[in-house]
């Protein structure tokens, strides 16, 4: 029995291990085979795809949050005559943490898990092997131009968050809950600092990226090639993707206030 | 001397525990359309990918147009590629382009033509496996048959040096079978070009091909021209050729006595079937 549980646990590394050198070395051969000047419009067509089709969610869900976190500040800030410090506080939270976040992992989940099941669908049907067999490397033909679109989309979608949620704190605040405009719009100005606080939510979702859309391409190509294993890999962009963004805040959140 | 467009030496390899190709010898010389033939899950398909270089072997050496497949590096491989091509079981066309895109994606890919030029060899492409008036369709809009006719008219894109078919006659009604294998013939003798052919067809795949080899149990069985096997005494090429069940090339998978599977015993693994699953 306990042999039987150390070699389950063996096989496990393994597999872990292998999977991670495997995914390691798609990582570098996208960086290395980037789209040359014939793939751009690859690349501008997978900003598209993963970007462009991703605004509508995203700005749905940014107004939301920022409606909520307008309405939840003031009821608190409210009591201590604080209510001109909302802005700040629904700036700050939106740029900083939330915006980057829960973009990255409504990305994951509409963008990421496409990728990785049209990926992973390419292989099932041969198409991958074809275009190997033509000469063709569906490395430079299909992961690269996917992988730099999802990396350069992201951080623009986040911002797009951040910035559709704080047009919805103010609705919320000030055309609706009564905040005076002024202080809300001044105290924000005041208080938020591009190099301090933006950039530092335009870090978050740089990284984010990076490790959502490898994730993505990574798991499409390395799927089995089933209904099952598309399935599976599809499931595994989305778990390890949000798994991976969260872990990641902690430690750049970390990094970034150097505690 | 004849030279060979493909040459196995003591090729062996291995799927898991499963070894499917035993020291493995063969040429397949240029300019000459070669059948190769052999029972379901002899590894056929699995002879092309060696050939393709998309799996190695365990031990041996490939030559394909006289680079050694083991050694050359990835990017030499993709332009060794460029020379061939390959029809796939499935066609593998891409589900996203249409008819005329799929055929102009290797030409698009790799030559300088104009757009005008390209459009006239798609088309002609095309009008040989019989749908040029298909052009315009997404694959998921044909049949079976005419997505693998589509997929032919794309291996023979770039008029590569080097095609290799994996069951080119699958599917096919017999007036396209008739038209797709004389397409094949006459690829061979107009462009000099060296056909491999996989095929269960044993008269169609024989009609066409100048070589036979006959695999079986990963190692070959018979060769030589259509004529010579056929008049082989061999009795394992006899069972083959004459579709014979009962014979020295085993029709079942490797499996426990029939009565020990059904009965469960001693070294069989009982399969239990649940209502419920």
């Amino acid at each position: 029995m306990i042999i039987g549980s150390l070699k389950q646990i063996g096989r496990f590394s393994l597999e872990t291990l292998s999977s991670m050198g495997r995914a390691l070395r798609l990582l570098s051969f996208a960086l290395i085979r980037r789209p040359d000047y014939r793939n751009i419009p690859l690349v501008i067509r997978q900003t598209y795809q993963l970007g462009v089709l991703s605004i509508l969610i995203i700005v749905c869900s940014g107004f939301a949050i920022g409606a909520v976190l307008a309405l939840q500040g003031y009821t608190q800030l409210v009591r201590v005559g604080s209510e001109s410090a909302l802005g700040l506080g629904v700036a700050l939270v939106l740029v900083m943490e939330i915006g980057p976040v829960v973009s990255a992992l409504l990305f994951a989940g509409r963008a990421g898990s496409a990728v990785t099941a049209e990926i992973g669908l390419m292989k099932a049907t041969e198409q991958l092997a074809s275009m190997e067999m033509m000469g063709v490397d569906p490395v430079r033909r299909i992961i690269a131009p996917r992988f730099w679109g999802g990396f350069v989309v992201l951080p623009l979608l986040a911002l797009m968050f951040s910035v559709v949620g704080i047009w919805a704190g103010s609705l919320v605040a000030v055309d609706w809950l009564g905040v005076y405009s002024g202080s809300f719009w001044s105290v924000m100005e005041q208080g938020v600092d591009f190099f301090d606080h933006v950039m530092k939510g335009i870090t978050k979702s740089i990284v984010f990226g990076f490790v959502v859309i490898w994730i993505s391409v990574y798991q499409g190509y390395d799927s089995l090639p089933t209904s099952e294993g598309i399935s599976t890999a599809t499931t595994n962009t989305v778990v390890f993707s949000s798994v991976w963004i969260l872990v990641l805040d902690f430690f750049l959140t970390l990094m970034m206030f150097e505690l | 001397m004849t030279r060979n467009s493909i040459v196995f030496d003591n090729v062996s390899y291995s799927f898991g525990k499963k070894e499917i190709f035993k020291k493995l010898s063969f040429e397949v010389p240029a300019g000459q359309t070669v059948g190769i033939m052999g029972p379901s899950g002899t590894g056929k398909t699995t002879l092309l990918r060696l050939m393709g270089g998309q799996i190695q072997p365990n031990n041996g050496t490939i030559l394909v147009e006289g680079k050694d497949l083991k050694k050359i590096k990835r990017n030499e491989l993709f332009e060794l590629r460029k020379c061939l091509g390959m029809l796939f079981q499935s066609g593998a066309l891409f589900s996203d382009l249409t008819v005329f895109e799929n055929v102009a994606f290797p030409l698009k890919e790799h030559t300088s033509l104009s757009g005008e030029m390209i459009r006239y060899v798609v088309l002609i492409k095309l009008n040989s496996v019989g749908l040029r008036g298909a052009a315009h369709l997404l694959p998921r809009e044909l049949s079976g048959g005419m997505q693998r006719r589509v997929a032919l008219a794309r291996a023979m894109a770039l008029d590569p040096k080097l095609i290799m078919y994996d069951e080119p006659f699958t599917g096919l009604d017999p007036i396209a079978l008739g038209v797709i294998s004389n397409l094949i013939k006459d690829v061979g003798s107009v462009y000099e070009c060296t056909n491999v052919i996989v095929s269960h067809d044993i008269e169609e795949t024989a009609r066409i091909s100048d070589l036979l080899y006959v695999l079986s149990e990963g190692e070959i069985i018979g060769q030589g021209s259509p004529q010579a096997l056929r008049n082989d005494d061999s009795p394992r090429l006899k069972q083959f050729l004459n579709g014979l069940p009962d014979g020295p090339v085993p029709f079942h998978y490797p499996a426990p006595e029939y009565m020990d599977s059904l009965i469960g015993g001693k070294n069989t693994k009982r399969i239990i079937i649940k209502r419920n699953d």
